[in-house]
């Protein structure tokens, strides 16, 4: 198998595993217990959130884990909304967000919240003009991703983050692609709250974190035991702290070296399908340079991804609907409107392990596959 | 050529899995007999309800568990566009005419056996593998479709459109097989689907209600129920909801045999009613037939003996076939109730399956009976 889908999820690290190899066999206390086993399961986190708030330029109170980029969001977003209730009931955010950001505010406007969704031009990159025209008096939370999960496009979240707290308006990011791949300053960017995840850089699945800028006010979704500050209610994923703060150590050790391999396999994949004479387009404009989304006209997506996945090549298109089919991409629709792309549109998405040799067979296979429909 | 004489492991079948038992046992068979097999859903129909509930979605959690299970890929695809282009506008347009449509012949002859049958081709399958009682072979240098072995289950009667090029891509593994047999496999192989209950009626309407699903595509208008000598017998409710040969839902009361559909007026909308199951007005000696397709060809001007059904659940009846420029002319030895334009006529020798044809009108004595739509 040669897998081309790492903003769906990647495989864990070994030594991910053996960092948290000893909290799921050895030191299983829960860190809310009043003894030597609970106190080393609690050592394990803050060491953990210490770490991780230094790479964001955060405070370690700041950081909530959670159970995932969606969790995370959710929290955000419902919690934010909801204790500025009063504030107002204006929300703004982008027709080519996460499902989990999309369809929180989509439950907001059922609520009886005004959201305004910015548009977004075929760059993939939200202008600061449209956002300026979409705040109003009564508008409490903003959010914007940082990095687009389908077409990897860099939003200008520093230029967002100064306008919006000029305004004292809430500034919530989805960082999930960014987290780990480029360093991220929570400061800087003056963002108020961020959403990253586990399995995205190497760690476990079934964690994530939410940074919660000092005094900002979310009303809690979960509620039961005290942990995380009485923010976030649960025992604590001990394992999956640890192995989070391990993936990130990894990743920001080998950032501008790993960085530096992708661009490579990036270019060569783009070489090759230029030699091949296959007609493609690049979507939006450049930004992580692990995500690739192509459009190979008169392509039909299911078949393509199956003959793709027959010649052992994981890569990725749109979403499938629960029925399994594909369904048009909303971020592609929001980018290009009701366009064939949308249909015939694939995501590469690289990452840890992925080598030369592989992407040579990949441009192999899509050349075979693409000339099929093409010819 | 006999396709068929590569050795399974060099085989890729494609399996049309619904998230029955019927496919579940099929793609189960083909990978125990060592096939190259890839489990394909076909999502046709979009009936996602105010709540999110979608059948589609449950079938294809079926289609996903069985496959892991019996350890063969499996993916979907959306033939929602070729469905409604191909066998629900021509569904609608039958039952304008006032015809009875049946659309499982067409989803077979434009979905299953076409564009999905295109598909699989596409993805370098040798053969597509469906779950219908029926078998094909290939005999004296031809392709044949066979009736299953259930005599029950025989679904022949809805695959009579199919050509030489469809049947000889075409598999039918559990075609020699009785149903029981065919839920005894399943249960062995502990299943996910062993215990799912077989669905019941066209795919699209599933278990709603027809009359109310078809009153959301087509504007009912209701009219007068006359006896042909012209007594007004009450009002119906659209000549869409009514087929030949129909009891139930007329309303008629009274003394006397009960009352049956005999015919429909459209210019006029009436609804033509009488008493009594064997009435003469339901009664032909013979039908003219249109959209013909022979397993193997059928030179114009040839006129042979044969069995045929009128209808999917009935015993053979024997008949005479002439070949038209245009169409059939089917002869019955014995005279044959409520023949219903619309509906499939479809012609076997002994168990092949030669072909069918869609009925446009039935005859009596040489004059076409009249108020048959």
């Amino acid at each position: 198998m040669n897998y081309f889908d790492h903003s769906a999820t990647t495989p864990m690290r070994p030594e991910v595993l053996e960092a948290m190899t000893p909290y799921l066999l050895e030191q299983y206390g829960n860190p809310s217990s009043v003894h030597a086993a609970g106190r080393s399961a609690r050592a394990a986190i803050d060491k953990a959130r210490r770490q991780i708030a230094q790479e964001l330029n955060a405070k370690p109170t700041e950081l909530i884990f959670t159970s995932g980029g969606t969790e995370s969001d959710n929290y955000a977003i419902f919690g934010a909304a909801e204790a500025a209730r009063e504030k107002g009931r204006h929300l703004i955010t982008t027709r080519f967000e996460h499902h989990a950001v999309l369809h929180a505010f989509e439950e907001l406007e059922k609520q009886g919240y005004d959201v305004t969704y910015l548009d977004v031009p075929d760059t993939g990159v939200v202008s600061m003009a449209a956002l300026q025209e979409a705040v109003r008096e009564d508008t409490t939370l903003v959010s914007i991703m940082f990095g687009n999960n389908e077409v990897g496009t860099i939003q200008p979240i520093a230029a967002f983050g100064q306008f919006l707290r000029e305004r004292g308006i809430l500034f919530h990011t989805d960082a999930v692609q960014v987290f780990g791949k480029q360093a991220i300053d929570v400061e800087a960017l003056q963002v108020d709250l961020l959403s990253a995840s586990g399995h995205k850089i190497n760690g476990p699945k079934g964690i994530g974190l939410l940074y919660v800028r000092t005094g900002v006010k979310l009303a809690p979704q979960t509620f039961g035991g005290e942990q995380e500050r009485k923010r976030r209610a649960g025992t604590e994923n001990v394992p999956g702290i640890v192995g989070l703060a391990k993936a990130l150590e990894l990743m920001i050790a080998e950032r501008d070296q790993q960085q530096d391999h992708i661009k490579q396999l990036r270019n060569v994949l783009l070489t090759r399908l230029d030699e091949s004479g296959v007609t493609y387009e690049v979507n939006g404009v450049e930004g992580l340079p692990n995500v690739l989304n192509l459009y190979f006209p008169r392509i039909e997506i299911e078949p393509f991804l199956i003959m793709l996945d027959m010649r052992q090549m994981a890569v990725s298109s749109g979403s499938a609907c629960t029925a399994g089919s594909v369904e048009p991409s909303h971020v592609l629709s929001a980018m290009y409107g009701e366009d064939e792309r949308t249909r015939a549109s694939v995501r590469i998405s690289f990452g840890h392990g992925n080598e030369l040799a592989q992407v040579e067979l990949l441009a192999q296979a899509l050349q075979d596959v693409v000339k099929s429909f093409q010819n | 050529m006999n396709t068929r004489a590569k050795a399974p492991s060099e085989t890729t079948v494609v399996v049309g899995m619904s998230g029955g038992v019927d496919s579940s046992v099929t793609a189960h068979l083909l990978k125990e007999q060592g096939y190259n097999v890839i489990g394909i859903f076909m999502k046709n129909w979009d009936d996602t309800d105010e709540n999110g509930f979608c059948t589609a979605t449950e079938d294809y959690e079926d289609v996903i568990a069985v496959a892991n299970q019996i350890g063969i890929p499996y993916y979907a695809v959306n033939f929602e566009k070729e469905y409604w282009d191909k066998v629900f506008t021509y569904f609608l347009d039958e039952y304008k005419l006032g015809r009875t449509p049946n659309p499982d012949v067409m989803c077979n002859k434009e979905i299953k056996f076409k564009a999905f049958l295109d598909h699989a081709m596409r993805l370098g399958a040798d053969f597509v593998a469906t779950g219908h009682y029926a078998r094909a072979v290939y005999e004296d240098g031809e392709h044949k479709l066979l009736r299953g072995v259930d005599a029950n289950k025989d679904q022949t009667y809805f695959l009579n459109q199919l050509s030489q090029e469809q049947i000889a891509k075409a598999m039918f593994p559990i075609g020699h097989m009785e149903k029981s047999e065919v839920r005894r496999i399943a249960e062995e192989a502990n299943l996910a689907t062993a215990k799912k209950k077989d669905s019941t009626g066209i795919c699209f309407i599933g278990e709603r209600n027809f009359k109310q699903f078809l009153g959301q595509y087509l504007p009912a208008q209701p009219g007068e129920m006359r006896t042909l000598d012209g007594n007004v017998m009450g009002r119906h409710d659209g000549l869409m909801y009514y087929t030949m040969g129909q009891r139930h839902g007329l309303g008629i009361g009274g003394d006397g045999e009960p009352w049956f559909v005999v015919g429909k007026n459209l210019e006029e909308n009436i609804l033509y009613v009488d008493q009594g199951f064997h009435n003469e007005l339901l009664y032909s000696e013979g039908l003219l037939a249109s959209d013909v397709s022979w397993t193997s060809e059928r030179p114009v001007g040839e006129t042979f003996r044969c069995t045929a059904k009128f209808r999917y659940r009935q015993q053979d009846t024997t008949v005479t076939v002439r070949v038209l420029e245009d169409g059939l002319d089917v002869s019955f030895d014995e005279r044959q109730r409520a023949i219903t334009p619309g509906q499939a006529v479809v012609f076997y020798d002994g168990d092949i399956c030669l072909g069918g044809a869609t009925i446009d009108a039935a005859y009596k004595a040489g004059e076409r009976l009249a108020y048959l739509a």
